[in-house]
């Protein structure tokens, strides 16, 4: 029961920041919405060529928009040695990143739902329709990348060349999940629409197994 | 302060080395502090002394020996969680002194944590700024709010490390008294100096470190000004 006090104190924490500096959003809103544009002119949007390539770029975008979302994660803990104040107060270290993981989705899923209609609009792609599936692999690909991003960020936090190790230990982890939900949203945003639940049950398996080894063997990558 | 319900503990070091790579951090330290004890550990920058106290807060888990905490109730690892200051402030710039000090005891499990949290601030003199975020305070007012967040759960034992760093003479007159205090109160103080201080006349025991391994250890007035002075070093 502790650890859900501790986590739900801890995620109030983030919001509130968050709200205050803006840092996280801006940043990665900004850094979407500047591939997208970019790549709307050297494709044509009205092309079924563009609702192709689409669904790749699109997660490309967000994946590198959460590397650069993640980066701070950890980093601003070490700032006035806040991370330290939270492992001697915390009953259960996993409170930590529970909270960390769920922001981080909160913020991923906010910035791709804010993103998705300017998307829709530039590659000429229906989204209504498919909505809801949409929304569940958003919610899927970005709870994993925020579990396995999370970890990450605490490992790259203590390492010397912190800012270059995060994207290069994330990038090639989390290319299934790259794939997998590629994969689901070419399938949603076809001209049949339908969804390819192999690739749902693929992130579904993925946030579960990394979730819980980050239950397992979170304390440890806390450690100095 | 206001007089606190908690059990008094004591620690003991058995043996304790950190390895940082090469680098040996402690060697082989062993030292049994009991319970009300105010222990001033002297020495050299990179001495050990942060190390040491980093230890004790179970920040840093040893190379080798243990560490083990003793309660005047009865024993264990959940009973003692020691109260910790050290040099960074430990405490969010982005939020205000109230908000980070109840952020803290909701984490700690702080019955009533609002009225502790009020109790507190009055305590160290920042009920007037409580409203204020804590980027806009000098560093003493800082330190205030840190050593505040270390005793939000009522710590038996209490970890600081250089507490008086940044402080102005006020600062320092303000922490030697709540330290005095806290000590009269039957807390365990360990604590890392510089030289002799209002702050150091507090302590009943002073140790040396030098290169990890203790070098002294007295209870007795010259030898202990020798220990804070680096007189005999």
């Amino acid at each position: 029961m502790r650890l859900f006090t501790n986590c739900g104190a801890l995620i109030g924490k983030e919001l509130r920041t968050e709200y205050r500096s803006r840092e996280l959003l801006t940043t990665t809103i900004v850094f979407i919405l500047i591939v997208i544009v970019l790549f709307s002119f050297t494709f044509d949007p009205t092309s079924d060529e563009s609702r192709r390539f689409a669904p790749g770029l699109l997660w490309l975008a967000f994946l590198f928009a959460a590397s650069l979302m993640l980066q701070p994660c950890f980093l601003r803990e070490q700032h006035n040695d806040t991370l330290s104040a939270l492992r001697l107060s915390v009953s259960d270290p996993f409170a930590i990143f529970l909270a960390k993981l769920v922001a981080n989705t909160l913020f991923l899923l906010l910035t791709e739902l804010i993103l998705l209609p300017l998307f829709a609009i530039m590659y000429n792609v229906a989204v209504v329709p498919v909505l809801h599936w949409l929304v569940l692999v958003f919610f899927l690909a970005s709870l994993g990348i925020s579990i396995a991003g999370t970890a990450l960020s605490a490992i790259s936090a203590q390492a010397r060349m912190r800012e270059l190790l995060l994207p290069l230990l994330m990038l090639p982890l989390l290319t299934p999940i790259l794939v997998a939900s590629t994969e689901v949203t070419k399938s949603l945003f076809d001209r049949a629409p339908y969804v390819q639940w192999k690739g749902v049950g693929f992130l579904a398996v993925f946030d579960l197994v990394f979730l819980t080894a980050l239950w397992l063997f979170g304390e440890y990558l806390l450690e100095e | 302060m206001t007089p606190l319900a908690f059990s008094p503990a004591g620690l003991r070091f058995e043996n304790i080395e950190k390895r940082y790579g090469r680098l040996l951090a402690l060697r082989r330290v062993s030292l049994v502090i009991a319970p009300g004890e105010c222990v001033v550990i002297a020495g050299r920058n990179g001495s050990g002394k942060t190390t040491l106290l980093r230890v004790a807060a179970r920040l840093v888990r040893p190379s080798r020996g243990a560490l083990s905490f003793s309660s005047v109730s009865g024993d264990g690892k959940e009973a003692v969680r020691p109260g910790f200051v050290a040099h960074a402030t430990m405490v969010y710039d982005e939020l205000t002194a109230e908000e980070n000090l109840l952020l803290f005891a909701r984490l700690l499990g702080v019955v009533q944590a609002q009225t502790r949290v009020e109790v507190l601030l009055h305590e160290v003199g920042l009920w007037e700024r409580r409203a204020s975020l804590v980027r806009t305070f000098s560093r003493g007012m800082r330190q205030r709010v840190a050593i505040a967040r270390a005793l939000l759960h009522e710590p038996a034992i209490l970890l600081l490390d250089e507490p008086a760093t940044g402080l102005d003479p006020q600062g320092v007159a303000w922490l030697a008294e709540a330290l005095r205090g806290l000590r009269d109160s039957g807390r365990t103080i360990l604590m890392s100096l510089h030289g002799e201080s209002e702050i150091s006349s507090l302590g009943t025991r002073a140790v040396r470190l030098d290169a990890g391994s203790i070098a002294a250890d007295t209870r007795t007035g010259a030898t202990f000004r020798s220990i804070l002075t680096f007189a005999d070093a």
